[in-house]
């Protein structure tokens, strides 16, 4: 057997993190599909048009399309999401990319925009579920 | 020959990309983090390079959805900035050095890296903003630029070992380039932050200012350092770091370190900023 450094299970060990992997990747494929669909100006405008509409042109499951209606960033990456995808979304809705992140955290965006001046989130007790460090 | 003359380190947040283009660089958050870059921006006009190779990540605007290079070349003619959602950045086009970038992808092959070749991308805010922050608004990028784009996205990503490989297998590609080229690398990215879940907007200013300390003569210790300590220290996207140590590699053994910059935050992301240049 090749020596590994870690099990990769530990990737699951990091307290509000999910790993983005080949396997999420392509949980996400067809969510990822209409994010950057979001590149182009007059789909940007189809989409605000009738967003239900818009989403049923993709292969996307019925829990994601749900979720991007709620604009529930949590939940798409719950689902298979990356942010960097995501991102194409709160792009089109013309948030701050502060805006979209600070949604994931239970903060308002003044209370996570007033956390990052003062020298954002400290990793102390947040590397470790298991060694809660 | 072609030789590497300096390097930079940058991150490349969007946000400050978004602030240099609507004219809010004197805002008050944002004035900190300009300021920070007005020594770069004095010094590259004495040290402005025939070619930079700018080593950045894709945030899926070109790839990452149907093709997931681990490390690609920009081999097109010119790059036109992306579409990220809100419009291009009005920003020059990017032009390439279709022969560097030749040599470089044919060496590094030959070399054992297994490169992709992008012949038609456009590049987003990973590689605009760096050129942005440092050339300022001119009318034209004043050099060519060789695009090298890392998978820091999708797990697993290239070791910081085998990033650190990749720089040294650059420096004697250019090296090894037959025409008189003045070169720099560009590393990009980072440095803490993170984008997603109740952990986002973790800043770990101790891991950054190591990474910055170390960089310089102490490399070695940062090539040892894995993914996941990556991941539960400087947060999901804090490991965009691996592509500082391209940079660092590709400069050779002996750096002097001309300017630094830290500071928290530019939007969710702690900013850091280093300038080296290899000795005469």
């Amino acid at each position: 057997m090749r020596t590994r450094l870690y099990p990769l299970e530990d990737l699951e060990d990091i307290p509000g993190t999910k790993v983005f992997t080949a396997k999420r990747s392509r949980q996400a494929y067809h969510l990822h599909k209409f994010c950057m669909s979001l590149m182009k100006a007059e789909n940007r405008e189809a989409f605000k048009k009738d967003e239900r509409a818009y989403l049923d042109r993709f292969r996307m499951t019925e829990d994601q399309k749900q979720a991007v209606l709620d604009r529930d960033f949590n939940q798409l990456i719950e689902l298979g999401g990356n942010i960097y995808f995501l991102v194409k979304l709160s792009n089109t809705d013309g948030w701050s990319t502060q805006r979209a992140v600070s949604s994931m955290t239970g903060m308002t965006p003044d209370q996570y925009a007033a956390m990052m001046r003062e020298g954002g989130r400290s990793p102390t007790g947040q590397r470790s579920k298991r060694d809660r460090n | 020959m072609a030789r590497i003359t300096a390097g930079i380190g940058t991150s490349h947040v969007p946000a400050i990309g978004a602030a240099i283009d609507l004219g809010r660089t004197q805002d008050p958050d944002w004035k900190p983090i300009f300021d920070g870059y007005e020594w770069v921006k004095d010094w590259i006009k004495d040290n402005t390079p025939d070619v930079i190779i700018l080593c950045y990540n894709d945030h899926a605007s070109a790839m990452m959805l149907d093709i997931v290079p681990t490390f690609a070349l920009g081999f097109a003619e010119e790059f036109e900035p992306a579409d990220e959602g809100w419009g291009k950045r009005q920003v020059p086009t990017v032009y390439n050095h279709i022969e560097l970038a030749g040599h470089i992808a044919e060496q590094l092959v030959i070399d054992e890296f297994d490169l992709t070749i992008m012949n038609d991308i456009d590049v987003d805010h990973g590689c605009t903003v760096p050129l942005s922050l440092v050339f300022g608004q001119p009318e034209e990028w004043p050099c060519k630029v060789i695009p090298l784009i890392v998978n820091v996205t999708q797990f697993p990503t290239p070791s910081a070992n085998r990033c650190w490989q990749l720089g040294e297998a650059i420096r004697d590609a250019v090296r090894s380039f037959p025409q008189d080229l003045d070169v720099q690398i560009w590393g990009t990215g980072g440095m803490s932050h993170q984008l997603q879940g109740p952990r986002a907007g973790l800043i770990n200013p101790e891991f950054d200012n190591a990474f910055l300390d170390r960089l310089g003569n102490e490399p070695d210790d940062l090539r040892t350092i894995t993914r996941l300590e990556f991941l539960r220290e400087s947060g999901s996207e804090g490991i965009e770091l691996i592509m500082w140590l391209i940079m660092r590699a590709a400069m050779g053994y002996n750096v002097e370190e001309l300017y630094r910059f830290y500071r928290v935050p530019a939007s969710n992301t702690a900013v850091g900023h280093i300038v080296y240049k290899t000795p005469e």
